[in-house]
């Protein structure tokens, strides 16, 4: 049984241009102690995703539409009292975003802010708080832990920050771990730690990882399963190896083809054309159509579905390139 | 493109290294021992007290028509490196030579004409942009105040001209930039750039702010103008894909220095300083073609700060060299000549190959 099962979840914004369909019918499972990644360009909707997940859509103008799901452990969020999805964030799934320094209070310590969050989610007392809070910071990797806990954000680095926000989010021992561009303000070599020190908590703990990032690099070093997302729906699924070595659809192609590889100096890149379109006025028929090379007539007329590739399970492409079957209507055979 | 990597020899390298006082007449820009440090202030005076040293004695040569990569983590100094070299900020010292000319010595007439001559791509397109002037009108009065175009219409003709050369329509010109998507400010920023008809550009961090997606029409403008107009580049950014991906040489700063300098192809495939070898090694691997993944080497600790920057190795402190030593911790290693136009500067024989 997944640990987190997000069934067609559609948050949608009023804004004055009209509504923002931002995130338009999401299915998605994270299993126990694993590690999916989300990927996609900025205003795909994971951000809105995760948002979504933690119950953290303001309201208006923000709206979870009815039909939507958000199981976790069984629990429907959707349905359970404030109260209780307050227990459930924090104890159970936690959080951190990209900016550290934005997340901490400029005028609080460190420790201080550890400390509240074990004292009001573990009850523990002061001196015990203080305690569990050094051991936390040695356990991210914090040099001087003792130290440390009495400084305030400003007195640390990018990276320490960000270390302070996993310990903040593991101290009450999550069983899912919402990372949301967790390494995008930070240098490649301390990006390097942090990605590391992720995934050795998360084998320590068993923790389940929802990883979002718009860098591919970042999703290979780290996760099992991609979810690559476009204009507010999942595109193409799969493990991690067929995602990167053997892309289905035209979106995820472009993507990587974006991307210099080693010893490409003289090939000349081959982007995708065009720009993302506007969550308040997706295309009709496929979301991807107007920047797609190998689109036609059926593009526009009908959205495809998410549908399985191959049979597998885990493997699934919203285009009809993939499934011939449902595109026969199509000019057979010329694109691809 | 490429054929320009060989036109600087190492002869050439190493006297840029050693300053010798005059310039090449062969380089368009010739940057020699560049320094800037920023005054902190501080008690009840605010008096300057100590100073940040950003940029800490930078010699380099780009020849016409080459691109120089320039990368560094942040904090560097590459950014305020290429804003020294435009004079953007005053450098506290150091010379740099545009075609053969000390800059320090031209008169304002001959300065603004270098202005023309040498211009500036930001990281933020939208925040480089004029929000209340139309793009077409932007255009126009860079066109104006540097006195090209008779008269108005020819001015719109050159607008429109420039708008098609980084792939926007000539309708684009009655817009605002809030009505562009970043990767289209991008280009107006580029059209701006090209406005003057520079010989060289600086390009900082051009693409960083850009989805990936964009990034690379980004690039691809930026290499197509390069061919299309022998343009030269100071191409900085701390993405090490898209800098060797753009760069003939490629010279990788920490803490104000720069601790190596070689053509990329060299510089990526045998690094000589192990913080270039670090930097490789973190990157994350996009490609999963490239083979099994490196051993990656881990740096611990942060940069040192650049306010009392260490004597000896900048570097020294997270060195993941098995070899250093209290010679590394005392003496600043030289930029030098470690194999044909590399330069390091590492007194030690590079790591081992697998990383340890």
């Amino acid at each position: 049984m997944p640990l987190l099962e997000v069934t067609d979840l559609r948050t949608y914004f009023t804004t004055d241009a009209g509504v923002a369909r931002a995130v338009d019918g999401v299915s998605l499972q994270v299993g126990p102690g694993e590690t999916l990644g989300i990927v996609g360009e900025s205003g795909c909707g994971k951000t809105v995703t995760a948002l979504s997940v933690l119950g953290l859509i303001p309201s208006p103008p923000g709206e979870i539409v009815s039909g939507s799901s958000i199981r976790f452990n069984d629990e429907e969020l959707l349905e359970v009292k404030p109260a209780r999805l307050r227990e459930i964030r924090g104890n159970e799934i936690s959080m951190i975003f990209q900016e550290p320094m934005t997340s901490l209070n400029p005028v609080l310590t460190v420790g201080h802010q550890i400390e509240e969050v074990l004292r009001l989610h573990r009850g523990l007392s002061k001196r015990k708080a203080r305690a569990a809070g050094v051991a936390l910071l040695a356990e991210v990797g914090i040099p001087e832990p003792d130290e440390r806990f009495d400084a305030y954000p400003h007195q640390m680095s990018g990276g320490m920050l960000q270390r302070v926000m996993i310990a903040i989010a593991l101290s009450c021992e999550p069983r899912l771990l919402i990372a949301d561009e967790p390494t995008t303000a930070l240098d490649v070599t301390i990006q390097a730690q942090i990605l590391d020190l992720l995934v050795s908590l998360q084998r320590r703990h068993g923790m389940a990882l929802l990883l979002i990032t718009h860098d591919l690099g970042v999703i290979a070093e780290v996760c099992d399963r991609v979810v690559v997302m476009y204009g507010g729906q999942i595109v193409e699924t799969g493990t991690t190896e067929e995602i990167l070595t053997r892309p289905e659809h035209p979106y995820t192609q472009g993507l990587l083809a974006s991307l210099p590889g080693i010893g490409d100096r003289d090939v000349r890149l081959n982007p995708i054309p065009g720009t993302v379109p506007s969550a308040v006025d997706w295309p009709e028929g496929c979301r991807f159509r107007d920047r797609c090379s190998f689109a036609w007539e059926r593009c526009a007329e009908l959205a495809p579905d998410l549908l399985p590739v191959d049979g597998g399970s885990s493997r699934s492409a919203r285009c009809w390139l993939v499934h011939p079957e449902e595109s026969s209507i199509g000019p057979a055979g010329e694109p691809a | 493109m490429t054929s320009h990597a060989g036109a600087s020899s190492a002869a050439d390298m190493r006297s840029t290294v050693k300053g010798n006082g005059a310039s090449d007449a062969e380089a368009l820009l010739d940057v020699q021992n560049l320094r800037k440090y920023f005054p902190l202030h501080g008690g009840v005076l605010g008096r300057s007290v100590e100073q940040v040293r950003a940029v800490d004695g930078v010699s380099f040569r780009l020849q016409r028509g080459e691109t120089l990569g320039l990368v560094g983590e942040s904090g560097c100094g590459k950014s305020t490196t290429g804003r020294a070299i435009l004079h953007l900020i005053q450098p506290t010292g150091g010379r740099v030579f545009f075609d053969g000319e000390d800059l320090k010595k031209l008169d304002r007439a001959q300065f603004r004409a270098f202005r023309r001559r040498a211009q500036i791509v930001f990281q933020d397109p939208f925040g480089s942009l004029n929000p209340r002037m139309t793009v077409g009108s932007m255009l126009a009065e860079v066109l104006k105040v540097h006195g090209l175009g008779e008269t108005g219409v020819e001015r719109s003709v050159r607008v429109h001209e420039l708008l098609e050369m980084v792939g926007l329509h000539t309708d684009h010109a009655s817009r605002y930039p809030h009505e562009f998507s970043g990767g289209q400010r991008q280009r107006i920023g580029i059209a701006r750039a090209l406005a003057v008809e520079p010989e060289f550009i600086v390009c900082d961090e051009p693409v960083s702010a850009l989805d990936v997606s964009v990034q690379a029409q980004v690039i691809n403008l930026l290499r197509d103008l390069q061919r299309d107009l022998g343009l030269s580049y100071l191409f900085i950014a701390h993405d090490l894909a898209i800098v060797e991906y753009m760069s003939d040489r490629v010279a990788v700063m920490y803490l104000g220095k720069i601790v190596e300098m070689a053509t990329a192809q060299a510089l990526y495939e045998s690094p000589r300083h192990p913080y270039t070898r670090a930097l490789l090694s973190a990157a994350p691997r996009r490609d999963p073609k490239a083979g099994p993944v490196r051993e990656r080497i881990r740096l611990s600790g942060d940069v040192p700060s650049p306010i009392r920057p260490p004597l000896g190795c900048p570097f020294y402190a997270r060195c993941p060299h098995p070899g250093k030593d209290e010679e590394c911790r005392g003496v600043a290693p030289v930029l030098e000549e470690k194999a044909p136009s590399h330069l390091a500067a590492c007194c030690k024989n590079p790591m081992p190959a697998d990383g340890a």
